[in-house]
């Protein structure tokens, strides 16, 4: 990396989505924060009904110092086109275009709309910010929900452990796209996702980045805890921090011993409940995972 | 190809005369998603992109709701934005349909008036326009394919005028207009550029004034944007009549502002029709005349806003009137007939109305059909109420027996 990278030491005091109404210690909004911090001025973003909108632009008290603006629930992909196609037409030069949408818009109702947008190949930057439910509404089952975590559509019972399906791949579908460059991240590894932001917004064409993004709300989490379980859950295998670039797979991150999963799922009130076969079968999906992206990936 | 240095005519389908009136309208950002019959317009719009006449992008979506979504995003910057759609797709995009006209983008749109399905359908009624009536959108119902070129450039100086500021959709026919082939003049660009200003709206994100935009409100704030939103609507009415009657002086075409009448001063029996049908009800206000029946045709062209005064002045001094429905809002009548009644309801003055609902799916309404309407419209008054009341509403060109 070269010298002028962006650090948390040398980043700008300037903020650009402060003041707003999300919960303390909520990952998602980190995600923003940082990333806007990374882009500056110039940026022009569209968030999706979920929680970065709803908490962020409640008239008349808006969050974003920069330009930004709600998209239609599946339409992110397709506004920030537009928006694309908008500043080109109007000779508006060196702007970033960005979104930032949930799991949900992105994995699910969004996904049609994020393919197009990837397959146009224009200069946009789309951030997901992973908190594995449908949060704004009050926490039901997206596609990104992982194997075992309760949520109010996926309850955990006597007949069901919670959640019953594994993640969605995202990245790799986003991939799959030959996008131009796409990356997971995670809010407990910072200087890593400020590394992917830098690139993401030197890149020409399309690029993703998908960033785990701790919910004390919805995990049932100490607000505290919200770096730190991020940071755990690459360290434990359950998140990977991996690039996609020219056609090839990078792992950045590839732990020598992971941390215990057990641990690390039994601090969060979504997984309380989970008996230790619900616990195995996490840990296999983890290993088969694991398996494949050290044998394919560099 | 066309040469906009000169008036021209051309034999062109009202598809193309939507795709004339798009380029000399100079969009800067075009996203569309084909169905039937609607393509020809973005055919044509990407081969003007593609051979250099038209300088705009052309966003391919892979969805209509994508379509407004893209051209939200781009009226969000300030540019100028167009689309068009049909039926299926119409109600596919209904979402950004409320969007665009909650966030004040003069997004202009065609619509290829289509059936909705089931049954499928790929032919003309007005059910998929109608339904998104309370959209928010202007919505103007077109005669003919000069009609549509016309309205397509007033449709952007009415819907990027800083007091409307309201999307705009323009119907027209599936096929009956969309695939018929007519003569069409096509206005000189100069005059057009003159008549048509290039877009500058104060509710756009910029570099210089960075805004939110697209934002919630809570309940104490949402009532003053809608009230306003309803206002810009009402006050759109003048800056129609407005364009209408500019556009008269420059390009020697008026459509009479929100209405347009035929025959209608001595009229005992009145005709209310939109879009296509109107040239039909003509030529048989005509025959109606050679007869000796007073037989007029009130042209709905704008349902939205809806021209209130103009019907009740026009309609109370009928003896009755009908109105000719290519929709039924399933359970009650057409859509068209309520808003008529609704208008007439103020007045002292309330003829007694009938309601044709036809062409549904494509099916055709012939001039014999429109002159049984008239002789329907003769008997209607003479009715005792309790047989108006059930006949009312009445279908046309029907293949089975009603009520059996
Ligand atoms: C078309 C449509 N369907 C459903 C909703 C309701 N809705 C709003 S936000 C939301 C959840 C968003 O979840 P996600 O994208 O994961 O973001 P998060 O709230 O978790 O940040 C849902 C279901 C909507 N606004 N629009
Ligand atoms: S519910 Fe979760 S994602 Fe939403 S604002 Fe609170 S912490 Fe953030
Ligand atoms: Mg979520």
């Amino acid at each position: 990396m070269s010298s002028n990278r962006i650090t948390v030491k040398n980043m700008t005091d300037k903020e650009y989505f402060l003041g707003h109404k999300a919960c303390a210690g909520c990952g998602g909004s980190l995600a923003v924060r940082l990333a806007l911090k990374v882009f500056g001025d110039r940026t022009f973003a569209a968030l999706p009904a979920g929680c970065m909108s709803a908490v962020g632009f409640i008239y008349p008290q808006m969050a974003f110092l920069n330009n930004a603006i709600i998209s239609t629930f599946p339409g992110t992909g397709s506004m920030l086109s537009g928006m694309r196609a908008g500043l080109d037409a109007l000779g508006v030069k060196d702007a970033h275009v960005v979104g930032f949408a949930g799991d949900g818009g992105t994995a699910d109702i969004g996904l049609q709309a994020l393919s197009g947008a990837i397959d146009r190949r224009e200069k946009i930057i789309y951030i997901c910010y992973d908190n594995e439910a449908y949060m704004n509404t009050g926490v039901q089952k997206s596609g990104l929900t992982p194997y075992g975590a309760r949520t109010t559509t996926s309850p955990a019972g006597n007949n069901l452990p919670g959640s019953v399906m594994q993640k969605k791949n995202l990245f790799e579908i986003v991939a799959a796209h030959d996008i131009a460059y796409a990356a997971t991240a995670s809010v407990g590894y910072p200087q890593d996702y400020l590394n992917k932001l830098s690139k993401a917004a030197a890149v020409e064409g399309t690029s993703y980045i998908h960033i785990y993004a701790t919910c004390p709300t919805g995990w049932g989490t100490p607000t505290e805890t919200s770096v730190s379980l991020a940071k755990e859950a690459v360290d434990s295998g359950l998140w990977y921090l991996a690039e996609y670039e020219d056609g090839a797979f990078t792992l950045n991150r590839k732990p020598k011993e992971f941390f215990p999963v057990k641990e690390h799922l039994l601090k969060q009130g979504r997984f309380k409940h989970l008996k230790d076969s619900d616990i195995k079968v996490i840990e296999e999906a983890r290993d088969k995972k694991w398996k494949r992206m050290l044998e394919k990936w560099n | 190809m066309i040469d906009t240095r000169k008036n021209e005519s051309v034999f062109v389908s009202g598809d193309e005369a939507v795709a004339l009136g798009v380029r000399l309208s100079r969009p800067q950002v075009i996203s569309a998603y084909p169905i039937t019959p609607q393509t020809i317009v973005v055919e044509r719009l990407s081969e003007m992109v593609e051979d250099g006449s038209l300088d705009a992008k052309y966003i391919h979506v892979e969805s209509e709701h994508s379509a407004m979504s893209a051209a939200m995003g781009a009226s969000s910057v300030g540019a100028r934005a167009f689309t068009a759609t049909s039926s299926q797709g119409l109600l596919y995009m209904a979402e950004g349909l409320h969007y665009a006209s909650g966030g004040r983008m003069p997004i202009v749109m065609m619509n290829a008036n289509r059936s909705l399905a089931l049954p499928w359908s790929i032919f003309g009624d007005h059910r998929d326009s109608m339904s998104m009536l309370d959209s928010g959108w202007i919505q103007v119902y077109v005669e003919d394919a000069q009609e549509a070129l016309d309205m397509t450039i007033q449709a952007y100086r009415i819907a990027e005028d800083p007091s409307v500021l309201t999307p705009f959709m323009i119907n027209l026919d599936g096929f009956i207009l969309t695939h018929t082939y007519e003569l069409v003049e096509v206005p000189r660009q100069k005059e057009v550029d003159s008549y048509l200003p290039p877009f500058s709206t104060p509710n756009k994100m910029s570099l210089e004034t960075p805004k939110s935009m697209g934002f919630s409100t809570s309940p104490a704030d949402n009532m003053e944007f809608k009230y306003q939103q309803h206002k810009a609507m009402m006050d759109s009415m003048e800056v129609i009549k407005k364009a209408d009657k500019e556009f008269s002086e420059m390009f020697g075409r008026s459509y009479h502002g929100l209405v347009d009448c035929y025959q209608c001063d001595d009229a005992e029996y009145i005709l209310v029709t939109a879009g296509s049908v109107t040239g039909t009800a003509r030529v048989a206000v005509d025959t109606m005349r050679i007869k000796g029946i007073k037989a007029g045709v009130l042209k709905l062209r704008f349902m939205r806003p809806f021209p209130e005064q103009e019907i009740r002045n026009i309609l109370s001094g009928a003896v009755s009137y009908g109105v000719l429905d290519k929709d039924i809002s399933f359970g009650y009548e057409g859509t068209m007939f309520t808003n008529v009644n609704s208008a007439l309801s103020g007045s002292k003055n309330f003829p007694r109305g009938m309601n044709f609902v036809g062409g549904l799916g494509g099916r055709d309404i012939s001039v014999q059909d429109i002159e049984e309407m008239f002789i329907a419209l003769q008997k209607c008054p003479d009715n005792a109420y309790g047989d108006y009341i059930k006949s009312r509403v009445s279908f046309v060109n029907m293949g089975v027996n009603i009520n059996e």
